[in-house]
């Protein structure tokens, strides 16, 4: 059995799980073995329902107190417990920060190698060798890996390849698993959360303006939030200006900052460096403006504007604006 | 407060990351060397912690002789201490890492006291292995939790506790770990102080206690580093001048986004 530990927030399942089901549904096909769910803290028929809809035969659910909230130690622990009532052949989580921490904290528990960010695995003729290709520098570049382990541990790379639910919808049958868990866990589970802005936020904005060194302060952001508020998505910026100083982190897209997947990313004054990068690569389409026609991020570009973003910007805003009238 | 915070030196990654002929090392011939984002951050954050509430500020690394260079980087940022854990050079794989850095901890809390606080950082910029820190906490007992942009510590709560935020979508979650715990932080926790001109003197003087490590390789193991195929892009250039606006703007009705 291959199992795919499902990462969900209060019963919402991510989109990291479902990238998972769908890569693991492709590593059992290839191990010969049946796709197996495991969810932790809910036992939730809708989430099971979907497992089902992405090939899962099963859903094994592990509930108890000490995981009414996320909280890793309690769910990699939850997840080592069931690994060991299991005996999977290979155990599998999406790419997320949850989904790595929880895979790690398994891995610690279980004494056994995790392989995170993968692309490819093969059985490479069984027997306890595995060949895999994983991800480095947040994709930029890619590691052949050798894997000696009786029970692979493995992690999907985040939106390297898109969900897609199984041709053949499969009813999961739902099995509760008993996990017996140390109440001194709850040590680390969330505590309090604290929400700062409701609707959309950058790793879900249909349309992202993102704003680079080019744009010069952070006053001169304001025509990119205008034209953002038009479209209904959200400001991002590059490292330089996180840097600077001139906005939070938590607009930062790249390596070390959020990767986002919008309809459109209009990347405007970013040259485009790798860490930048490896978070804007998940965009549908990207439109550059940029003076530099050499830059990278034009050069990446499916449309670019080469002029200075100070002027293009508000014409764009005033454009709209006109045809909405 | 006894902090210890791992850090690894990595290369400084420009437009591109070339590789080595042998296929095992990125060629930093032209990049440099730096501190691992993350974990530049997690000094500063141990620096800040230290000076609102006393203590002192240990720098562990394992890597080439070289990584020497890091620990005085901290040093001169305001770290107190530095430990190199040497190795030839080659990559060593997360298990193997995590059981040396375990036993490196072990060593210097027998010698001198139980750290309050181990920072991490949430995964080296390079490798990326996502779990180095979480082997060690489980391995000495301690609490971790991950994706951790803002750190306060209480001296005063039943033995001392840790709140840690972990950003997530549109917010933030709550921690509060008993001490001695982990963290896992991430870059924007703090932005990084420069080092002055004292620190850089200060990094100079710095002790490096030196040790081996006798981990066995773990289970996972370098064959081979490549560059992903790159996907050639037929870039449309929509105009030179704010007078492209209405093409871009037809772009973003085609796409349904207006």
């Amino acid at each position: 059995m291959l199992l795919v530990v499902l990462e969900h927030d209060r019963g919402a399942m991510d989109e990291a799980a479902r990238e998972a089901l769908t890569f693991g549904r492709k590593l059992a096909a290839q191990m010969g073995a049946p796709l197996h769910a495991a969810l932790i803290g809910a036992d939730d028929a809708e989430l099971v329902s979907e497992a089902g809809a992405f090939g899962a035969e099963a859903v094994y659910t592990a509930v108890h107190d000490v995981l009414s909230d996320f909280g890793p130690e309690a769910w990699g622990e939850a997840a080592a417990e069931m690994i060991r009532q299991l005996n999977p052949g290979a155990v599998l989580a999406g790419g997320s920060e949850r989904g790595n921490e929880i895979m790690a904290q398994v891995a610690a528990r279980l004494d056994l190698p995790m392989v995170a960010n993968c692309l490819e695995v093969d059985l490479n003729g069984g027997a306890g060798e595995w060949a895999i290709t994983r991800q480095q520098w947040g994709g930029s570049l890619l590691e052949d890996a050798r894997l000696v382990s009786e029970r692979p541990l493995l992690t999907s790379g985040l939106h390297t390849l898109a969900a897609e639910q199984a041709e053949a919808a499969v009813e999961a049958v739902a099995q509760a698993v008993e996990v017996d868990l140390d109440p001194s866990l709850a040590r680390t589970v969330v505590k309090d959360r604290v929400v700062l802005e409701a609707g959309v936020t950058l790793s879900t904005a249909p349309v992202v303006i993102g704003g680079g060194r080019g744009v010069g302060s952070p006053e001169a952001f304001a025509p990119l939030e205008e034209l953002a508020a038009m479209l209904g998505g959200r400001v991002g910026c590059s490292r330089a200006v996180t840097n600077n100083g001139w906005r939070p982190h938590s607009d930062q897209v790249g390596q070390t900052g959020t990767r986002i997947t919008p309809e459109i990313y209009i990347a405007s004054g970013i040259s485009g460096a790798i860490q930048h990068w490896v978070g804007a690569k998940a965009s549908k389409r990207i439109l550059a403006i940029n003076i530099d026609p050499e830059a990278n991020m034009v050069v990446k570009a499916d449309w670019a504007v080469i002029a200075d973003l100070h002027e293009v910007i508000p014409a764009i805003t005033e454009e709209i604006r006109r045809r909405r009238a | 407060m006894r902090i210890l915070c791992c850090v690894k030196r990595v290369p400084a990654p420009g437009a591109k990351i070339n590789v080595t002929d042998d296929g095992l090392a990125v060629d930093a011939s032209h990049l440099g060397f730096a501190t691992s984002p993350h974990e530049e951050c997690g000094v500063e954050e141990a620096v800040q912690i230290t000076e609102r509430h006393g203590g002192e500020v240990t720098v562990l690394t394992l890597g080439p002789p070289e990584a020497a260079d890091q620990l005085r980087y901290a040093a001169s940022v305001g770290a107190h201490h530095g430990v190199l854990v040497a190795t030839d050079g080659s990559a060593w794989d997360p298990q193997r890492t995590a059981v040396a850095l375990t036993d490196a901890i072990r060593g210097l809390e027998a010698a001198d006291g139980p750290f309050d606080l181990l920072v991490f950082g949430n995964e080296s910029a390079d490798s990326g292995g996502f779990q180095v820190g979480v082997r060690v906490a489980y391995a000495l007992g301690r609490p971790i939790v991950n994706g951790i942009k803002g750190i306060e510590v209480d001296t005063e709560a039943g033995g001392g506790v840790v709140r840690a935020r972990r950003e997530i979508d549109g917010g933030f979650e709550v921690y509060e770990m008993p001490m001695p715990a982990a963290v896992g932080v991430k870059e924007g926790i703090n932005l990084p102080r420069y080092p002055t001109m004292r620190g850089r003197l200060a990094s100079k003087k710095l002790e490096i206690a030196e040790q081996g490590s006798d981990a066995e390789p773990g289970g996972q193991s370098l064959v081979r580093l490549h560059r992903p195929r790159e996907t050639v892009t037929e870039t449309v250039i929509l105009g030179n001048s704010p007078e492209a606006a209405p093409a871009v703007v037809d772009v973003l009705e085609e796409l349904g986004v207006v």
